[in-house]
């Protein structure tokens, strides 16, 4: 009996511990093209937003996003718009949208990949089957870096 | 190209990705003083309004690559190819020569109508499905995997005697099911990068994904050498590798599906000239 306690405190905090405050993909709801409330307690931070961008194996925003911002940086892809100015377009709210789910919130047809979804999708390759390309994390890591890219 | 120049002049950036990466926008390919096909106006039902071989995506120097059989590293695996053909196997110690005879008339043409119907079998073959039949049934050899030098080495060879001549595939009669198959895995999203092959390749060819330039996806120059691969490659072996970059569970090599897309590609490519043996980067 006490093994039993046990482990099923031992479990209950390891899945609260994985998830510290964070919203599981399902429960993020896209109201009006936004996500209003953050994904997670801790504020994103623009610094390591900026690493997950470039990173090839997360965002990998710059294969299809033009970023003045990271001039220094080879081979910037041309799919998609210059991310110039985003923050001028566009609320953290609705960044936050576009980046769990590209599809709901800029058009069903589009190339870029939702960032913050784990289901739905066909034939997924077995070691990323039922997980999100970025973490909730990450995500409000990129976002807090994209609120930075201002045109003035 | 406007959209190109537009974006260079807004950040400068693109001509830092872009330097050595596109190449000049008329160059021909021409091999032996013969001009290839690698454009032509699409016909009305086409998604395109031109097709374009993926010879012009590449740099000035990988195309330079292709227009000198001695420099082109595929020509040594179509050699290998040449010397199978001539080699006695299986049990009866025959050589495809001693049935084929000479592979310049006897192989001409075939590789510009693969995938191909199979009459016998009653199933859509690709070339090496077609090899490997022979091989068992008339040579009583051992079938060879489909990514075996060997049998890279006898497409290449194979599709070498059709070199120049236009992409002519069948997608009527029994092919028809086959097609439209092929056209439904064509537009269909798959893997954690939730894409169809029709995102880059048809609505985005042109343009720089990260330090690639996106062709159309055309399959006329197949086997190819690829530079990254350090060697040949199948068809069969690029819908993987694309698969796998977007985070999806490929096909099998030789499958039903991957035949299917490879008929709608061809389809796709209709009028080109067949380049095989081509290189890429
Ligand atoms: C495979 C290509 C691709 C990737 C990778 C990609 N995007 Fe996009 N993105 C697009 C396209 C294409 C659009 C334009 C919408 C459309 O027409 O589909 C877009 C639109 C956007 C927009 C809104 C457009 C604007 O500037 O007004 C934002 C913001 C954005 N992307 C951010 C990102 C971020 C951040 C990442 C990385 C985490 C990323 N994208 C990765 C292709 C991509
Ligand atoms: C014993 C004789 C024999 C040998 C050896 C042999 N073949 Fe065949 N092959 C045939 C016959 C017979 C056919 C059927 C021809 C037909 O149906 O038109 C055939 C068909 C083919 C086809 C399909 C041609 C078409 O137009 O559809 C290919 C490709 C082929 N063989 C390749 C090879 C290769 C490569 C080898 C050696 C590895 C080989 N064959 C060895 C007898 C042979
Ligand atoms: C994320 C974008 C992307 C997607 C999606 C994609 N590919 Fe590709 N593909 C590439 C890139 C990049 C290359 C190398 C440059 C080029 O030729 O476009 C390539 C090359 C190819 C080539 C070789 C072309 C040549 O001339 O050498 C073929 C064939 C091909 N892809 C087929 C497919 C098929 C079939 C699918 C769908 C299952 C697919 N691709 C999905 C990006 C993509």
């Amino acid at each position: 009996m006490r093994i039993v306690v046990t482990t099923a405190l031992a479990l209950l905090i390891g899945v609260s511990g994985a998830n510290a405050g964070a919203m599981k993909p399902g429960e993020v709801k896209i109201v009006d093209g936004a996500v209003a409330t953050p994904l997670t307690d801790q504020a994103g931070d623009p610094e390591k937003g900026r690493q997950w961008f470039l990173g090839r194996k997360l965002g990998n925003c710059l294969a299809c996003h033009v970023n003045s911002d990271m001039a220094k940086e080879p081979y910037h892809g041309e799919v998609g718009p210059p991310l110039d100015g985003v923050a001028d377009r566009w609320t953290p709210a609705e960044l936050r949208a576009i980046l769990v789910n590209s599809k709901e919130a800029l058009s069903p047809d589009t190339i870029m990949p939702s960032f913050y979804r784990d289901s739905g999708f066909n034939r997924v390759a077995e070691q990323f089957a039922g997980k999100t390309i970025l973490t909730a994390q990450q995500v409000e890591d990129v976002i807090a870096y994209l609120t930075t890219l201002k045109e003035k | 190209m406007r959209k190109l120049l537009a974006l260079g002049l807004v950040g400068g950036l693109l001509a830092v990705g872009a330097q050595g990466v596109m190449a000049d926008e008329n160059a021909e390919l021409v091999i032996d003083g013969k001009t290839f096909v690698t454009k032509l106006k699409a016909p009305a039902d086409s998604p395109f309004d031109e097709i374009l071989s993926g010879w012009r995506f590449r740099t000035d120097e990988t195309q330079a690559l292709q227009l000198d059989d001695f420099e082109n590293p595929a020509m040594i695996s179509a050699q290998y190819g040449e010397e199978l053909w001539n080699t006695a196997d299986g049990a009866d110690g025959k050589s495809c020569a001693d049935c084929h005879g000479d592979a310049s008339e006897s192989m001409k043409g075939l590789r510009a109508q693969m995938p191909k119907w199979h009459e016998g079998k009653k199933t859509l073959f690709a070339l090496e499905d077609h090899i490997n039949w022979s091989r068992e049934e008339h040579q009583k050899a051992k079938p060879w995997k489909w990514e075996s030098q060997e049998m890279v080495a006898m497409t290449a060879y194979i599709g070498l005697q059709s070199r120049g001549m236009p992409v002519n595939v069948k997608i009527d009669g029994p092919a028809q099911e086959w097609w439209e198959k092929g056209k439904e895995l064509y537009y269909t999203r798959v893997g954690q990068l939730d894409m169809a092959c029709s995102h880059c390749h048809e609505n985005n060819y042109g343009n720089m994904v990260r330090a690639d330039h996106l062709s159309q996806g055309q399959i006329n120059g197949f086997p190819v050498y690829r530079l990254k691969w350090q060697g040949m490659g199948s068809i069969h072996r690029r819908f993987k590798g694309c698969m796998d970059n977007i985070r999806a569970t490929p096909y099998k090599r030789g499958s039903d599906e991957f035949t299917a897309l490879e008929l709608y590609l061809a389809s796709r490519g209709q009028g080109l000239s067949v380049e095989t043996p081509a290189l890429r980067n």
